[in-house]
C-alpha cells in the first residue's frame, strides 16, 4: 500500500505517539491469549490421540496370595480380554515398567518387588467395533476377582472440556482486546478531527469527497496500528520463547512441550496485521460518519 | 435570462444558525452566467451568511436554492461534492493550511480533483507568480503577511477555473497595486464565463467597477443597477478597503 501525501498532519497529534504503544500492548495480550488457546488445542488433542480408544485392567492382589496365582489370575484375564469383540489388542504390562512408574516416588530400591503392587494390562480397542465397556468390566469382574477396568475416555472427557472452556475464555478475551482496540481508535480519530476541524471543514467545502477526508486518517490509522501490531508480535514472539525456555527446565513431564509450529506463529503475525486493519477500517467508518453531520 | 442560465438561484430564502434568529429573511435573486456583482452592505448584515449559503457552508432553514441548476434541498450529498469543485471561495479569514507551503496551499482543490503532479508543478507556480507570491512558493502561512496569506487564499480560489467565484473581502489587506490587480484577475476570469460575487463594504471600491450590487441590509436583499464607474488613484483602494 502507497502511503498517500497527507494532507493533515496527524503524525503530530499526541495521539499518534502513544497510540503505537497501546496497540502494542493489546496486540501482545491478544497474542499471549491466542498462543495459550492454540498450545492447549494441540495439547488436547495429543491426550485425545494418546488415550483414545485404550482401556487399563488392573488385577489388585489378593490378601496372602501366591504370586502364580496373581499370575493365573491375570492370565484369565487376558483370556477374557483377547476373546472380546472389538479388542485389537491386550497386553500386560511388564513388572519393570510398573516399577519405573513408581520410580520417582519411591527410589531406586527393592521394596517395589515387596509390594503388592497391581499388575496392569494395555488394552488397544479396535477402531470399528465398539467395546460395551460397562458389560465387559461387569463379566471381567465376574470371571476375575479383584480385576478392575479403568475406562480413559471418563477422565479425558472432563479434561478436554476444560481445555475447551479455557479456549473459549482465550478467544473471548481477543475478542474483547479487538473492541478496546476499536474503541481506542474511534477515540484517537474523534479527536483528530477535532483538532484538524477547520483543515477538515476546507477539504469539504472546496469539494473534498467524504472518501477523500477518510483516507488521510485511514491511511495514517493503519501505519500507527502496523506499527503497534509489529511491536506487539515482537513482545508476543519474546515472551514465547522465554516461556518456552522456563517450561523446558521443568523436569518429570508435569508440562506439555511448549511449541508452536509454522502454522501457529502465522496466526500470531495475523493478529499484529488484523489490529492494522482493524484501525483503518475504524478510522475510515468514524470518519465518514462525522462527514455525515456536515452541511 | 432563462433559468438554465442561471448559475445562482434563490427564491425566499431564510436562514439562522442554530436555534438563534433569523439572520437572512425572504432572500430571492438570480445570478446569471457570466456576470460580476458586488454583494455589500454594512458589517453584521449577512454578507457572509449569504455567501456560506451559496458555497454549501450551510443550509438555508427554508426557500430553495440552485446552483447550476440542481436544487440543492434535493441533490443526493454524494454529488455535492462536484458542485463545490465548480465553486471558487476566497475566505475572509483565508483559512490557509498552516502546515503546507503556498504552493500546496494553492494545489489543493487541483489535488482534490485527481490533477496529476505535471499539472500542478505547471499551474501553481505560474499562478503564483501573478499574485507577485513568486518568492513565496514554499513559504508556509505563518512567516507570510495579512496580505500574501490573501493572495494565496485568492490563487488557492482561481487555480481550478471555477464556473462561480466568491470572494468574501478579498482586498482587504493587500495594497492598492495588489488590490487592482487581484480586481483585475477577478475581472479577467469573469470575461472568461465565470460568475463573480465580490463581498465588500467598501463603497469606493464599488465605485470603480461598473458592476450591479446585491445590498443586504438588516438580512434583506435588494438588486441594485450598477453604478456609473469613477476612475480614481489607486492609492484610494486600500484605505477604502480597510476603513
Amino acid at each position: 500500500m502507497i502511503r498517500p501525501l497527507p494532507i493533515l498532519p496527524l503524525a503530530r497529534d499526541p495521539a499518534s505517539r502513544f497510540l503505537p504503544w497501546l496497540i502494542a500492548f493489546m496486540v501482545w495480550l491478544a497474542g499471549l491469549a491466542l498462543a495459550a488457546a492454540m498450545q492447549l488445542s494441540t495439547a488436547s488433542d495429543a491426550w485425545v490421540k494418546g488415550v483414545a480408544g485404550r482401556l487399563t485392567v488392573q488385577v489388585v492382589p489378593l490378601a496372602d496370595e501366591a504370586p502364580a496365582a496373581l499370575d493365573a489370575r491375570v492370565a484369565r484375564a487376558l483370556s477374557l480380554l483377547r476373546g472380546t469383540p472389538g479388542v485389537a489388542r491386550a497386553e500386560p504390562v511388564p513388572r519393570e515398567a510398573a516399577a519405573a512408574l513408581l520410580e520417582p516416588w519411591l527410589g531406586q530400591t527393592g521394596l517395589i518387588e515387596t509390594l503388592p503392587v497391581p499388575r496392569l494390562i494395555d488394552v488397544v480397542l479396535a477402531d470399528a467395533a465398539p467395546v460395551d465397556t460397562a458389560a465387559l468390566e461387569a463379566r471381567l469382574a465376574a470371571a476375575v476377582p479383584g480385576a478392575a477396568l479403568e475406562d480413559h475416555g471418563l477422565w479425558l472427557a472432563k479434561l478436554v472440556t476444560l481445555a475447551d472452556a479455557i479456549e473459549l475464555i482465550a478467544f473471548a478475551i481477543v475478542a474483547l482486546i479487538a473492541l478496546a482496540a476499536v474503541a481506542t481508535i474511534v477515540f484517537t480519530t474523534k479527536t483528530g478531527l477535532a483538532i484538524h476541524r477547520e483543515v477538515v471543514e476546507l477539504l469539504h467545502l472546496i469539494g473534498a469527497r467524504d472518501g477523500f477526508v477518510a483516507r488521510q486518517f485511514q491511511a495514517h490509522a493503519f501505519w500507527l496500528g502496523l506499527k503497534g501490531g509489529g511491536a506487539g508480535f515482537a513482545l508476543v514472539a519474546a515472551t514465547v520463547a522465554l516461556i518456552a525456555y522456563l517450561a523446558g527446565r521443568v523436569e518429570a513431564g508435569l508440562l506439555p512441550p511448549l511449541a508452536l509450529g509454522v502454522r501457529e506463529w502465522g496466526a500470531l503475525a495475523a493478529v499484529a496485521v488484523a489490529v492494522a486493519l482493524i484501525a483503518m477500517v475504524t478510522a475510515r467508518i468514524t470518519v465518514i460518519r462525522a462527514l455525515a453531520r456536515m452541511a | 435570462m432563462t433559468e438554465d442560465q442561471d448559475v445562482v438561484r434563490f427564491q425566499n430564502v431564510g436562514m439562522r444558525y442554530g436555534l438563534g434568529p433569523e439572520v437572512l429573511h425572504d432572500v430571492s435573486f438570480r445570478l446569471r452566467r457570466g456576470s460580476f456583482h458586488f454583494l455589500t452592505g454594512p458589517s453584521g448584515a449577512g454578507k457572509s451568511s449569504l455567501l456560506r449559503l451559496m458555497y454549501l457552508g450551510h443550509r438555508p432553514s427554508r426557500g430553495l436554492i440552485s446552483l447550476f441548476g440542481h436544487d440543492i434541498a434535493t441533490t443526493p450529498r454524494g454529488a455535492l461534492p462536484d458542485i463545490r469543485r465548480r465553486i471558487g471561495v476566497v475566505f475572509q479569514d483565508f483559512r490557509l493550511v498552516d502546515t503546507m507551503t503556498a504552493k500546496e496551499n494553492v494545489a489543493l482543490p487541483l489535488r482534490i480533483a485527481g490533477a496529476s503532479a505535471a499539472q500542478i508543478e505547471e499551474h501553481v507556480p505560474e499562478l503564483l507568480r501573478w499574485v507577485g507570491l513568486d518568492d513565496q512558493i514554499d513559504t508556509r502561512p505563518p512567516t507570510l503577511s495579512g496580505g500574501q496569506k490573501q493572495r494565496v487564499a485568492i490563487a488557492r480560489a482561481v487555480i481550478a477555473r471555477p464556473a462561480l467565484l466568491l470572494a468574501d473581502e478579498p482586498t482587504g489587506n493587500v495594497d492598492a497595486e495588489i488590490a487592482m490587480r487581484l480586481m483585475r484577475l477577478l475581472e479577467e476570469l469573469n470575461k472568461i464565463g465565470t460568475t463573480v460575487v465580490v463581498a465588500t463594504h467598501s463603497e469606493q471600491l464599488i465605485s470603480r467597477f461598473d458592476h450591479p450590487q446585491l445590498r443586504l441590509d438588516g438580512g434583506e436583499l435588494a438588486v441594485l443597477p450598477a453604478p456609473r464607474p469613477a476612475p480614481a488613484p489607486a492609492a484610494d483602494l486600500r484605505g477604502a478597503e480597510s476603513a
